[in-house]
């Protein structure tokens, strides 16, 4: 029983933060949100540290790593609002291309030059624009190059995390695209490593939100004090931070469940995966909602880079089943009955 | 990173569940917070004591087995899954004890920590008065030197089970001209010395378990000061951050709470309607997302990094999960949550988890200026 970050995931994750820190400021989060397809040199620079292909063999031209070890970098992917479908490409998409044997697609993943988005069949694509191909989960598993889809933009709360939704039969999991596959295990796992996934990046999303908010309070002064001084303000922080807090282990522990169960079979691992995405949508949701009240009329801007951070949070929490779907599959995975 | 446990973790469990399936009581006892319940309880006690339950992570030369973190994890989760006890000299053990590892002579230590361990000397805690709760470093109960010893004089209260217990824990302010944290003293004080009254009072579910402790210049030995005259502050302190964190309330103890939630909801499928499945499911979950946490906790702290103010936040999150857990479960009985039985006043108990232990907003302000660093000036 250990349940620290092992060297190895905390090296990945600190060499993207660092990455990232350099590389993706809020500046290039926020100018992606007029150029969605501009985003191709932080690309290569991920690449370059082997994120897109982490989960790929290495002797495939990747990293080799676990579902686990990959979520603490996932986490700091968050942290920057890494405006690309890292998530998408190196949790999801890998694992489905490898399984139905892509091996040509994986290895262009793994060298940079692919970047595959991936959403439910019927809801909207995120980063189409920045895609070199889109994963459908439907009934079936299908893929598309970008210039298959047949879409139409449509505006997104999160400007830097444009979305497309398809139109004819591929909103309805009916596409022309090439099959990977019919088996539900293929979709149910994809769809709990797209949950993890994303609940990675909320936590690190929350924990940008937080600190942002942390430095403002301590600094802004009214009544002749930080406003970070007054209880209210340092009460509802602390129970921010406790959100928080309380998420990150749900998190890795779902990883942990994904790596022993692949196919996520097991009643166990459905529970860790729904725990995982619900408290992380409820955390970020928590210390965004704080965060704004914090900053006051600061919070209610455009121009302050809280939002940035904020919005992709919404989006994410929204993303492959809410916490409330979530909540109420923990229940089912539990053999809690349907209310009547 | 592992999330499995050992085989001799897994032998200890089984060890564990062997024995307590063998010997928890088959019919829970009267609640241990009233005078008869508290004789039951002090027979199981002893029952654990002679198995070497009682207190698992002291040194086997105290009735312990040396047992680590992990493993004090893991019996806790099979003594609460086995339905057993409550713990009534829980707050010797928990409380007293980590603080006399910590502070204790040898003497000290070879002559208290057997018998508390084997419930023949009963602790209770004296650390609130009535002008001294949240701000505990308002107390005026004093301690004066006097030849061979000290004369402690002043008023406790709020001491649970202080009526049937035989010996109190608690701070005095030995320097009279000390304000605050200062000239504070921790002694050790045998409730049968001369000029002690104690006077039990109910509480909030009608059970006699708080006491109000009056010492009129009681005559204690300079052995009775634990940790050094003047030190109190600093030594007590020691104990509430035991309290706060996982020794007060393991996961165990939730995991088996929500279980039961479970099993009524599974009893009144009419009454699990949208609302209360939530609630049900909300609970559960954070009775995992709890475990996981303290997993983590304890994972950094038999690594040597300790988990100080953090502990903060254990105590917020368990104490409200206890009272969702209850409200739910009434909500689940309908009308029978009007009957007084274990789960309506297990609610009404769950509703002094935010404020025994310090309060959830001393807690909050801990957390926002220690962990996160804000700034102290103001209130």
């Amino acid at each position: 029983m250990d349940f620290r970050l092992s060297e190895l995931q905390r090296e990945l994750a600190s060499a993207t933060r660092d990455l990232l820190d350099a590389r993706c400021p809020a500046s290039v989060v926020r100018a992606s949100r007029e150029k969605p397809d501009g985003v191709a040199d932080l690309w290569s620079a991920l690449a370059e540290l082997g994120l897109p292909g982490a989960l790929v063999p290495e002797d495939a031209g990747g990293l080799g790593l676990s579902t686990t070890d990959l979520l603490p970098a996932l986490q700091e992917t968050g942290r920057a609002a890494v405006p690309a479908p890292i998530v998408e490409t190196a949790l999801v998409a890998v694992p489905l291309l490898a399984a139905a044997g892509n091996a040509e697609l994986v290895a262009a993943v793994a060298a940079g030059d692919a970047v595959v988005t991936v959403a439910p069949a019927g809801e909207p694509v995120p980063w189409a624009a920045a895609a070199t191909h889109v994963v459908l989960l439907g009934e079936h598993v299908s893929l598309l190059t970008r210039a298959e889809l047949r879409g139409e933009p449509v505006p997104a709360v999160d400007g830097s995390r444009p979305l497309t939704v398809l139109g004819g039969e591929a909103g309805h999991g009916e596409t022309h695209g090439e099959a990977l596959g019919t088996e539900p295990a293929l979709g149910r796992s994809a769809r709990a490593r797209a949950a993890v996934g994303l609940a990675a990046q909320l936590v690190g999303l929350a924990e940008r939100q937080l600190s942002i908010t942390v430095e403002y309070v301590a600094d802004r002064r009214q009544f002749g004090v930080p406003v970070g001084s007054f209880q209210a303000v340092k009460h509802h922080l602390a129970d921010a931070l406790l959100a928080v807090r309380f998420a990150r282990p749900a998190v890795l522990a779902a990883g942990l469940a994904l790596d022993a169960d692949p196919v996520a079979a097991d009643a166990a691992t459905a529970r860790a995966v729904a725990l995982a995405k619900a408290t992380a949508s409820d955390a970020a949701d928590l210390v965004s909602t704080t965060a704004v009240q914090c900053h006051g009329a600061m919070g209610y801007t455009d121009e302050y880079d809280l939002q940035l951070y904020a919005k992709r949070g919404w989006a994410l929490a929204a993303a492959w089943g809410t916490a409330t779907e979530h909540r109420a599959a923990y229940g089912d995975a539990l053999g809690l009955p349907r209310s009547h | 990173m592992d999330l499995s446990w050992t085989d001799d973790q897994q032998a200890f469990r089984a060890e564990a569940r062997e024995w307590l399936t063998a010997n928890v009581p088959a019919r829970p006892l009267p609640s241990g917070d009233t005078r008869g319940g508290f004789t039951a309880h002090l027979e199981w006690e002893r029952t654990l004591f002679e198995g070497r339950w009682a207190v698992v992570s002291w040194p086997a030369a105290y009735g312990g087995r040396d047992a680590s973190l992990w493993e004090w994890l893991i019996f806790e989760e099979e003594y609460y899954r086995a339905g057993a006890p409550q713990r009534v000299t829980q707050n010797g053990i928990f409380l007293l004890a980590p603080t006399l590892f910590e502070f204790g002579s040898q003497e000290q230590q070879d002559t208290l920590l057997p018998r508390m361990a084997a419930a023949q000397d009963l602790w209770c805690q004296g650390w609130s008065e009535p002008g001294a709760g949240s701000d505990l470093a308002a107390l005026t109960s004093r301690a004066t030197e006097v030849d061979g010893g000290w004369r402690l004089s002043g008023q406790k209260t709020w001491t649970t089970r202080g009526a049937f217990c035989t010996h109190l824990f608690g701070l005095f302010r030995s320097d009279p001209e000390s304000e605050r944290h200062k000239g504070l003293t921790y002694f050790l004080v045998p409730l049968d010395a001369e000029g002690v009254t104690v006077r039990g009072f109910g509480r909030l579910d009608g059970d006699e378990g708080f006491a109000e402790v009056f010492l009129d210049d009681v005559f204690v030995p300079d052995t009775a000061v634990l940790g050094g005259v003047g030190n109190g502050w600093r030594v007590a302190m020691a104990t509430t951050g035991s309290e706060r964190g996982l020794t007060l309330r393991s996961p165990g103890r939730f995991l088996e709470s929500t279980r039961r939630l479970r099993e009524l909801a599974a009893e009144h499928p009419e009454r699990l309607s949208g609302r209360v499945r939530e609630d049900v499911v909300d609970a559960s979950m954070r009775a995992q997302a709890y475990q996981l946490f303290t997993l983590a906790q304890v994972s950094d702290l038999v690594t040597g990094t300790p988990a100080g103010a953090e502990s903060s936040l254990n105590k917020i999150f368990w104490s409200e999960l206890d009272i969702l857990t209850h409200r739910t479960a009434l909500a689940l009985r309908g009308a029978e949550a009007a009957v007084d039985e274990s789960w309506s006043r297990g609610f009404q108990f769950s509703l002094a988890g935010p404020i025994y232990a310090g309060t959830n907003e001393i807690q909050r302000t801990i957390v926002a200026e220690r962990v996160l660093g804000l700034p102290r000036v103001g209130r």
